[in-house]
């Protein structure tokens, strides 16, 4: 790995992270001097509403998108600056990802949807098959592995997306929105899912969400309001 | 590395076949249609030139009557033999002369008959016109002096006259004349301007002369050059001496024509050449048009494509890993069809060819610029719009709509 980094002290530490768009009178200010640490293990749920910056958050915690500002410390080495190459050995090695909309590849089987991952880590054929059926097995989805994304039904398609970030074995889950586009008890389903994830393997997950009997899964919640944190509550998960 | 790279590349065509054939399909097209085109367009002016080349290129021939539009020729004295023995005695640059009389005729074989052109001419007339025999000989002295008459067919003529039949010894009559069949020509097929070739009876001139035509008059004197280079001289010594023998004061206006093969073979050729260059260009307009197509579905694929590269970039492809694939992928597309344009477009315009009679001349350049083209047009379009969405950061990939 050449972005080096520790095993102890926080995760995830932001300093001042600005994230502007435009300038002058269409300055927008999606982050405005954002302060966040996030320990090892810990389920932080991101609450706001549309446009308070929660995404835009998670988006720079995730090395998907880079702050105009401020410096970004994963595993303690400082972000700032680093080449859009570095970011993705960085998502490769230590990142998963869960989007709303699942972001599955089209008319590919959802194993090979779980294998993609493994390919970019340069893992042999026989062994990526064998850890996404696995992951796929871990998420419920045993004898799916040959549908494609169109013949899986929303929560269905979550899980394949969510076996796709877990099979390479993260430090850091992020998921934005994973519920959004599901029905209610999919919904608890899938946030019972990266419950057991977060507490038998130890994953940090990070969920933005803006319901809160989503958020009220996580051990924290960290609350957006106009680019900045307006609330950062500890409480037993629900 | 490059080899999973190339499984990917292989199942990505697989499982967007729909995309693929489409793509190739541009290309099959672009490179089919040109090369098809221009394959065709040379074989036409071969054939073209090929045709010229057998009505003999050294070749002039001189006519009474001053050459008009129509060719209507009024009034003017007849070319007599004593002309054509001037022209071979005192022109050095001309080989061979030919004069000849020809007039529409019946022809009569046992209960077959059949209208051609019966011509009165010498031997020298086979050099001239670049006539072979398939079977049998040509005029001896003594039917050459109008002795014994003889006569030699066109295949058209034999064709239609004896069938199967063996037409050697027979005896054909040819207006009132009963002439002995001695020979046979080799078939000519049509010329450029669709007229037979074949279709014609030759009996000596002097026969000719005294029982049909009734003078010592030729309707024409064919003559050919030593050399190509010697038509032009030829041709200027010819009207002097024509000039000077038939009496025309010096102002006057030929009273006759000098008719040459390799003008009509010039302008010809130059006809074709503009059919070639017309080719050439409707060959760019298909390219063109080709490569718009491969443009276009590479292009419509983008804002799929496009989030694809989003979601591969955030499980953790680099820019560089997907560029190489969507590369392969292209460079593949295009090199399959081009492969496929280019056999599509060889057997197309053999087969067009064949049905058209005309010969299979293949260009390897047009081949090689077409295949070319759609290979860079399809690479390109493959591949730089991917790379502008692997430069970019992975979440704008992947919001792309």
């Amino acid at each position: 790995m050449t972005t080096g980094g520790t095993t102890g002290g926080p995760l995830i530490r932001l300093r001042g992270v600005f994230k502007v768009y435009g300038s002058g009178d269409s300055e927008v200010r999606a982050l405005d001097g954002v302060d966040l640490t996030i320990e090892r293990g810990e389920f932080v749920a991101v609450m706001g509403p549309s446009g308070s910056g929660k995404s835009t958050c998670m988006n720079v915690l995730g090395c998907l998108d880079r702050p105009t500002e401020g410096a970004y410390y994963f595993r303690g080495v400082n972000l700032a600056g680093t080449t859009l190459d570095k970011l993705a050995l960085i998502r490769r090695h230590y990142l998963g990802f869960v989007f709303q909309g699942f972001n599955l590849l089209a008319r590919t089987t959802a194993l090979e949807n779980v294998e993609l991952p493994l390919v970019y880590r340069g893992l042999p054929a026989s062994e990526r098959r064998k850890l996404a059926i696995k992951a796929l097995a871990d998420v419920g989805l045993q004898g799916r592995e040959l549908h494609t994304p169109a013949e899986l039904s929303g929560g269905q398609q979550q899980r394949v997306a969510i076996a796709r970030a877990m099979v390479t074995d993260p430090s850091l889950l992020l998921a934005d929105e994973p519920t959004g586009n599901l029905d209610s008890s999919r919904k608890l389903e899938i946030m019972q899912l990266l419950r057991t994830l977060n507490q038998e393997r130890d994953i940090t997950i990070v969920v933005v969400t803006h319901e809160r009997d989503v958020a009220n899964f996580a051990s924290r919640t960290v609350t957006f309001r106009d680019g900045r944190i307006e609330k950062d509550e500890r409480g037993a998960a629900a | 590395m490059f080899a999973s790279t190339l499984v990917m590349a292989l199942r990505e065509i697989r499982r967007n076949m729909l995309r693929s054939v489409l793509t190739t399909l541009g290309i099959v097209i672009g490179v089919g249609a040109v090369i098809m085109l221009v394959t065709l367009g040379q074989g036409a002016t071969e054939k073209v030139t090929a045709d010229v080349a057998k009505m003999g290129v050294n070749m002039l021939t001189v006519v009474p009557g001053a050459e008009r539009r129509g060719g209507a020729s009024v009034g003017a004295a007849a070319l007599t033999i004593e002309d054509a023995r001037a022209i071979k005695n005192q022109l050095p640059s001309v080989a061979t002369v030919a004069p000849s009389a020809g007039r529409g005729m019946l022809v009569v074989y046992a209960n077959q008959n059949w209208s051609t052109t019966v011509t009165g001419a010498t031997n020298d007339y086979f050099t001239v016109r670049d006539l072979k025999l398939d079977a049998g000989r040509v005029f001896n002295e003594i039917e050459s002096q109008g002795g014994t008459p003889a006569c030699i067919l066109g295949p058209t003529v034999q064709k239609h006259l004896f069938g199967q039949q063996e037409p050697l010894g027979a005896a054909l009559r040819v207006g009132q004349i009963a002439c002995r069949v001695i020979g046979v020509t080799q078939a000519k097929g049509q010329n450029t301007f669709g007229m037979d070739q074949d279709d014609f009876v030759i009996i000596p001139l002097a026969t000719f002369q005294r029982r049909i035509l009734g003078s010592h008059d030729v309707g024409a004197i064919s003559l050919s050059a030593t050399s190509d280079a010697a038509i032009p001289k030829v041709k200027e010594q010819l009207a002097l001496l024509m000039r000077e023998r038939r009496k025309l004061p010096v102002g006057a206006p030929d009273d006759f024509s000098v008719r040459d093969m390799k003008e009509i073979s010039d302008t010809l050729s130059s006809v074709t050449g503009a059919l070639t260059a017309l080719l050439g260009a409707v060959a760019a307009v298909s390219l063109v048009v080709g490569g718009i197509g491969i443009m276009n579905i590479m292009l419509v694929s983008v804002t799929e494509r496009t989030r694809e590269i989003g979601i591969r970039l955030a499980i953790g492809a680099r820019a560089h890993e997907v560029l190489l694939q969507f590369l392969v992928e292209a460079v593949m597309l295009s090199l399959f069809g081009g492969i496929i344009g280019m056999v599509l477009g060889l057997a197309g315009s053999y087969a067009a060819g064949r049905a058209l009679n005309f010969p299979f001349r293949v260009m390897p350049e047009i081949v090689v610029i077409a295949f070319a083209f759609s290979f860079v047009v399809g690479v390109a379009f493959g591949f730089f719009p991917a790379r502008r969405a692997a430069r970019l950061n992975p979440i704008d990939a992947l919001r792309h709509e």
